[in-house]
């Protein structure tokens, strides 16, 4: 009797459970904040700057979506999340999404019950090595020492690169990025590899950085993008379409500086539906009409967004490469709002 | 000697000659401990030189130290300038830029003057327990305490009431240091309450309703010791403490709350970091730690099995576990445990844990202590006819606590440099959550040895002082004559 009784609350309290977070945008209305599970500190992608706001290329999506859902970018609490913790975080239901640089893998998505809903970066490990190593590409690394961080996937990937080209090298394990760089300026390795727009970082701060190139090669996939957990499809529609209207934005021309007055100027009939001028897009998903109006307005499109964190007139310049919309050669490709 | 009138007999006696020049002062000293046969004047020599290397690496490092630059960049160009352009410099201005998020991570910046006056109370609270019996000590701490926060209040253009209350509550105290330095202990039993709403603010009347609880357990106690023995009479005050806490606490504070709002702008635990958060999980996981780790020892060395089994696998299972892993399950597991959207605080949870692992070590520190304690003196308290308690409080823990004293203060200085750990669960502790926030501006990406260097010297400060103040207090209780 007692047992049964104990089982018994246990299976209300799970069936609880699965209500409660079954409809997180009526949670986070009635919360009145978006939390936003995000890196302790990546360089472009998400940091606080010195008075403690957050800033970066994965913060403007989470500013986008608290824009688009509660009307205000600043209503967003970001949760700083390790590599181990991050997604138990999103798993418990301690943060709403989650995007931290994670790369989007058919395990995440499946065994851990996740949904990849877009990809805001797409990424690719790499190597930076020294001009005077006299190297152009990274098959000519055998023998090498490189510097790794231990317990990602860049070590997998580097084994197989190197396996599958029949060359050597010499692992030199550290901790993290900076004590990567530290190693590296100490000439404790040959090369450093990690995801290419990490080692374009690393390399605008070095204080020779003439003297050092990023070879060509990209060895592995690294899609990046905010994740949702199972079991809500309406939230994870909410943040894909909202990611999507700034990717869409920017093939338009919406911009920050015109997103006010084009929605009524246009005769673009898809800008006007994105917009809310036409049609209403927004109540499909619970939200109102000028859910994506706000989304835009909050940190500008895609292309804005970044311009303004990563891109190639900031310190890190990166180039849009892989990330540049689908006419000018790369993969950003919203589907049709219609 | 008489009176001698023989030529050869000196009649006065000659002064002394000077030693040697080998054989005294620095030549001497240096004979004797540096040069005194050939395998130490090798070492000597070896050990001068790698001090110079050290030093001459090192020291251009030290000396073109930067204060006032933008960017680690900046930091190099200036350095460039002054030096050369293959000099070395400190880039301190990284320290200048985000010494605020060194000491308080991401707490409101208009509110940084509430952890500051919490941190000056925590002196005065401390300083009836950690110099009880020393007047002029204890009075020097507080004016000092007074000094702290007059400057620091004034400086940090706090507003005009909290600023009048604090001065107010600071000169009380100092009064009734020199009055009934007694009483100084109830400023020490409130102070938690006091610091918890310094801290998080909201409501007063949430930690002053939890403060009642303690009323309720001494009056309980009080009244039923005539009649029942010391433990039913604490466990009946307990009892009655956790149905205040578990019942009444929370719709009393909400009613006070509505009949006079007074409070503080809450602030939410994640902007707790850097020392700010060190200090307030170190030392409520120390004072906490010590009284649990006091009752797990006597625990352990009962004659009750159910109390000595408990306390044996309390703390050998605690101990057999790494801090690493109750963090991660204060952070992780627990999470699977409540019900969703419950949210348990994780600064909460990680002092939670931190507390039962310190206290499972002082348990076993305090045990030893006790280990060291003549029979005799057990033997001693029985004879003069002291029940359990008693001969715990008058003679057996004064003595085993004061053998204890550099296990436990080592226990609390490991303790206290734990706290960096909880940088694995996301929290932003100052050595690597803060570090790793100011690495990851593009402005300090690269800097390395700074933040390392700055925020280890200000744990060298803490733990040194504690350190210290251990030795103090042995010397203050030696009462055997070694």
């Amino acid at each position: 009797m007692k047992k049964s009784l104990f089982f018994g609350t246990l299976a209300a309290a799970s069936a609880l459970a699965g209500f409660a977070s079954a409809d997180t945008l009526a949670d986070i209305k009635a919360r009145g904040e978006l939390l936003c599970g995000t890196n302790t500190g990546l360089t472009g992608f998400a940091a606080p700057d010195a008075n403690g706001v957050y800033q970066g290329f994965d913060v403007a999506v989470c500013k986008a979506i608290a824009a688009a859902v509660l009307g205000d970018a600043t209503k967003v609490r970001y949760v700083p999340t390790t590599g181990e913790t991050r997604f138990t975080a999103l798993a418990s239901g301690e943060v709403d999404l989650l995007v931290r640089n994670s790369t989007w893998t058919f395990t995440r998505d499946t065994d851990l019950k996740f949904d990849f809903v877009a990809v805001n970066y797409y990424d690719g490990q790499g190597f930076m090595v020294k001009k005077d190593l006299g190297v152009s590409s990274a098959k000519e690394l055998d023998g090498a020492t490189v510097c790794i961080q231990t317990g990602t996937t860049t070590e997998l990937n580097l084994a197989d690169f190197f396996k599958a080209n029949n060359i050597s090298y010499t692992p030199v394990n550290v901790a993290d990025d900076s004590e990567a760089q530290r190693q590296y300026v100490a000439g404790a390795c040959d090369a450093y590899t990690t995801d290419a727009s990490g080692l374009a970082a690393t390399r605008a701060t070095l204080p020779d950085a003439e003297n050092h190139i990023i070879l060509p090669e990209i060895i592995s996939k690294e899609p990046l993008g905010p994740v949702v957990r199972h079991g809500d499809n309406n939230w994870g529609d909410i943040v894909r379409w909202t990611f999507y209207a700034l990717v869409a934005a920017e093939e338009l021309g919406i911009t920050s500086a015109n997103v006010n007055e084009i929605g009524t100027s246009t005769v673009n009939p898809e800008i006007r539906r994105i917009l809310g001028t036409e049609g209403d897009m927004g109540a499909m998903m619970g939200l109102d009409a000028e859910w994506a109006k706000r989304a835009i307005a909050a940190n500008g499109n895609y292309g804005e967004i970044f311009a303004a964190n990563i891109g190639e007139s900031t310190p890190i310049g990166l180039a849009r490469g892989l990330n540049a919309q689908w006419t000018q050669g790369g993969l950003m490709y919203a589907p049709p709002f219609r | 000697m008489a009176e001698s009138n023989h030529a050869f007999v000196r009649t006065a006696i000659l002064p002394p000659q000077a030693p040697p020049l080998t054989e005294k002062g620095a030549i001497r000293w240096l004979r004797e401990n540096l040069f005194s046969g050939w395998f130490n004047t090798i070492l000597t020599l070896a050990a001068l030189w790698a001090i110079y290397s050290l030093v001459s690496a090192s020291l251009p490092w030290w000396l073109n130290g930067v204060w006032n630059a933008g960017s680690l960049g900046e930091c190099r160009a200036i350095v460039a300038e002054r030096a050369g352009p293959d000099a070395t410099g400190a880039c301190w201005a990284m320290v200048r830029d985000r010494w605020h998020q060194f000491m308080f991570g991401f707490y409101p910046q208009d509110q940084y003057w509430r952890p500051t006056i919490a941190f000056g109370l925590l002196f005065a609270a401390i300083t009836p327990v950690l110099f009880s019996g020393q007047k002029r000590l204890r009075t020097f701490m507080l004016i000092g305490v007074v000094a702290f926060l007059v400057a620091t209040l004034w400086l940090a253009t706090v507003p005009m009431l909290p600023a009048g209350l604090t001065i107010i509550l600071m000169l009380a105290v100092l009064a009734l240091a020199q009055v009934r330095p007694a009483a100084l202990m109830w400023f020490t039993v409130i102070y938690p309450a006091l610091a918890f709403f310094l801290l998080w603010g909201g409501s007063f009347w949430v930690p002053a309703a939890a403060m009642a609880g303690l009323p309720v357990l001494l009056l309980a106690y009080r009244l039923l010791l005539p009649w029942t023995g010391v433990g039913i009479a604490a466990g009946a005050g307990i009892g009655l403490a956790l149905l205040w806490w578990a019942v009444l606490d929370a719709p009393v504070a909400a009613g006070l709350a509505r009949l006079a709002p007074i409070g503080l702008e809450p602030v939410a635990s994640d902007r707790f970091g850097g020392f700010l958060l060190a200090l307030t999980i170190g030392v409520t996981a120390i004072s906490f730690s010590l009284p649990m780790g006091i009752l797990l020892a006597l625990g352990r060395q009962s004659d009750m099995l159910l109390i000595k089994t408990l306390s044996v696998g309390f703390i050998e299972f605690i101990r057999g576990v790494p801090l690493i892993t109750l963090l991660f399950t204060a952070s992780l597991l627990l999470q699977y445990f409540l019900p969703p959207n419950t949210n348990f605080d994780l600064i909460l949870r990680v002092i939670i844990l931190v507390t039962f692992f310190a206290a499972a070590y002082i348990a076993e520190v305090i045990r030893g202590g006790l280990a060291a304690l003549p029979r005799g003196q057990y033997e001693a308290a029985n004879a003069l006819g002291l029940d359990y308690w008693s001969a715990q409080r008058l003679i057996i823990m004064p003595q085993a606590l004061k053998i204890a004293i550099p296990g436990i203060v080592s226990t609390f200085i490991g303790l206290f440099k734990d706290t960096t750990l909880v940088a694995f669960v996301g929290l932003l502790d100052p050595l690597k959550g803060i570090t790793q926030i100011v690495r990851a501006d593009i402005a300090w990406k690269g800097i390395y040895w700074e933040p390392y260097i700055f925020v280890g010297a200000i744990f060298f400060v803490i733990c040194f002082g504690m350190s210290r103040y251990s030795m103090y207090l042995e010397q203050k209780l030696k009462r055997d004559h070694r």
